[in-house]
């Protein structure tokens, strides 16, 4: 598929950016909130696993990382909400690069590599589930402040368009590492990681990077939460729902594709939706429904609804051609 | 320090359980061993044969260890055909495809699990759970000795099997040299399939050793699987007696860091050794390839 422009992200960024102008529903603002969070953090998951080919099972420690740090930096040390959300990415990404550093020195990759993400949320989970400074098993509540210098609004729509606008720069990001030489390097180490060091590439260096940058928008998307819910737990912000619901948006959507994670984000979360409406709210069904598509895409279109969409496109240009040569014909 | 007295029954407890933790790691690293896959919906299928046994009993009356006889074979054929139909097919031949495969049905088992029979703790009332056999040292749970004898009859009989039969000889043959095997005409799908098929059979035994004094919930299975994984590693991901000993290993420290550290904080001492020995010596003790 053709890299998409600058202009396509601006233009996508417009259209969605409309929304509250069109419906004033609580019920949409909410719904696509959420979905934008799974796709921030589908693309944070994107640009390691896409294109670094590092599965990472345990993004949830970087997403949670940067909604803890967040919410203690408000709630224990007064700090204002929007350092504080800076400062919890800052914290994810060193998360994300100590993780990284360890991991990736000890040359572990392919299954153990998902093995030890998923290790160290789980350890993070448990030690938030215990810490008094995390509100142990009770977790954080951050005091209400609805005004905008506190990072809290009155109605939904701010909130929608500065996720929105995370969503966006994060495009922005992963269109420009894809142009880069650092992404045509992370691109090599996906492809055959011998190879890659083979030619010269700091193959290390290459995935530490990748990690830590992967991990900064993750925990961009932890903060958010925070803000908008004003509440954390060690189940929300270190337990594995967040950790395949990254990756489940990026592989549905696209895997290694700029519009993938956000693409996939909504139609997993529209899934999500459809079924609580056939079913009711029945605990677990639409995990497993998620847990299902994620078997099905792997089996019958591992690149993703990206994948589909390029093939039809495709596939309709040469139909087309045909026909206009059987015209002339 | 603790005195002999509760030391040793500590140790004792720990070596029973570990055996039960051995024979859920035995099939993930059999698994591994052969496919050279990590299969992550290990903890869920070892939930659902939780779960067959315990309504083997409430419904059908039958005691655990006469339902092994029959969940066994069950699981075997469950496991055969979840490789032959769908995580082999699925995959592509690519390991990377594989583990979100195994990662996609462990979600769907644990959430049907959970949509089933909600989040509810089920336990099993058996008139002879409590039961006890006193050594002089300790007093031991008389099914979780029980469980002991047949893990070791299990690694036994597994061990034949591997090295007297002729299937057994075909997957150690698909497990050394893949591509050789396939020109010598073994069929390398069969031998995948009847591998993942004697690792999920091996989580039917553990499931019925376990439900007379354990309870079941649909996310019973993650708890046992971390452990395994922690044992696999440890052992060496491949090696059957590596992850028999490293069980019965893991058992021991389970049981002391519980008694030093208490319960949560145990758990967090396997997590660290976990990641420690992924760190330092990711062949693990007994692996001979990483």
């Amino acid at each position: 598929m053709r890299a998409p422009s600058l202009l396509h992200i601006a233009l996508v960024t417009a259209a969605l950016a409309t929304v509250p102008f069109v419906t004033g529903s609580n019920v949409v603002l909410n719904f696509l909130a959420v979905a934008l969070v799974i796709a921030l953090v589908g693309q944070g998951w994107n640009v390691l696993g896409g294109y670094g080919g590092q599965y990472s099972f345990g993004h949830a420690a970087f997403f949670g990382t940067g909604a803890y740090v967040s919410a203690i930096l408000q709630v224990r040390y007064g700090l204002n909400a929007w350092l504080a959300f800076a400062l919890g990415i800052g914290g994810g990404a060193l998360v994300g690069a100590a993780i990284g550093a360890l991991t990736f020195r000890s040359g572990l990759k392919g299954s153990y590599f998902a093995l030890v993400t998923l290790a160290f949320a789980e350890v993070l989970r448990i030690l938030a589930s215990v810490a008094p400074i995390t509100g142990a098993g009770v977790g954080i509540l951050v005091t209400l402040d609805l005004r905008p210098q506190a990072f809290q609004f009155q109605s939904r729509a701010p909130f929608y368009w500065i996720i929105l606008a995370l969503v966006a720069i994060s495009l922005v990001i992963v269109r420009l590492i894809e142009q880069s030489r650092f992404g045509a390097w992370l691109v090599a180490v996906r492809e055959n990681e011998d190879a890659a060091q083979a030619v010269g590439v700091d193959t290390t260096r290459v995935k530490l990077a990748a990690m830590t940058i992967s991990a900064a928008i993750a925990a961009a998307g932890g903060g958010f939460y925070v803000q908008y819910f004003l509440f954390i737990d060690s189940g929300i912000a270190y337990g594995p729902w967040i950790s395949i619901e990254a990756l489940l948006a990026s592989i549905v959507g696209g895997i290694g594709t700029v519009f993938g994670p956000l693409l996939g984000a909504l139609v997993v979360k529209i899934l999500g939706e459809l079924t609580k409406l056939v079913t009711g709210d029945a605990p677990g069904l639409d995990l497993a429904i998620y847990g299902s598509m994620l078997v099905l895409i792997v089996a019958f279109a591992p690149h993703g609804i990206a994948g589909v969409l390029a093939d039809l496109r495709s596939r309709f240009a040469r139909w087309a051609s045909s026909v206009v040569e059987r015209a002339h014909g | 320090m603790l005195s002999p007295g509760i030391l040793v029954p500590a140790i004792l407890n720990g070596l029973l359980t570990g055996a039960i933790y051995g024979l859920v790691a035995l099939g993930l690293t059999l698994i591994y061993g052969v496919l050279h896959i990590i299969n992550f919906a290990h903890g869920a299928l070892l939930t659902a044969a939780m779960f067959a046994a315990f309504f083997a009993h409430r419904l059908l009356g039958l005691d655990p260890y006469l339902a092994a006889l029959i969940l066994t074979p069950l699981f075997f054929a469950l496991g055969y055909c979840l490789q032959r139909f769908v995580i082999g097919p699925a995959a592509h031949g690519e390991d990377r495809n594989i583990l979100l495969v195994t990662l996609g049905l462990a979600v769907v088992i644990e959430n049907l699990l959970l949509y089933a029979f909600s989040a509810d703790t089920r336990t099993l009332n058996l008139d002879y759970a409590f039961n006890v056999v006193d050594l002089g040292v300790a007093l031991l749970a008389v099914p979780r000795v029980m469980g002991f004898g047949a893990v070791l009859v299990v690694g036994l009989v597994l061990w034949l099997i591997l090295s007297l039969t002729d299937t057994g000889k075909a997957i150690r043959a698909v497990a050394k040299e893949r591509l050789g095997a396939e020109l010598s005409g073994i069929d390398v799908g069969h031998v995948y399939a009847v591998t993942f098929g004697l690792g999920t059979a091996c989580l039917a035994i553990a499931a019925c050793l376990l439900i007379p004094t354990y309870y079941v919930n649909p996310h019973i299975g993650n708890a046992f699987v971390l452990i395994a994984f922690t044992i696999v590693v440890l052992g060496g991901m491949g090696s059957v007696m590596g992850a028999l000993l490293g069980g019965l290993f893991i058992g021991v420290v389970e049981s002391l860091c519980g008694l030093y550290l208490g319960e949560s904080l145990g758990q967090i001492g396997i997590f660290v050794m976990f990641i420690l020995v992924l760190l330092l010596r990711p062949r693990g003790l007994f692996g001979e390839r990483a």
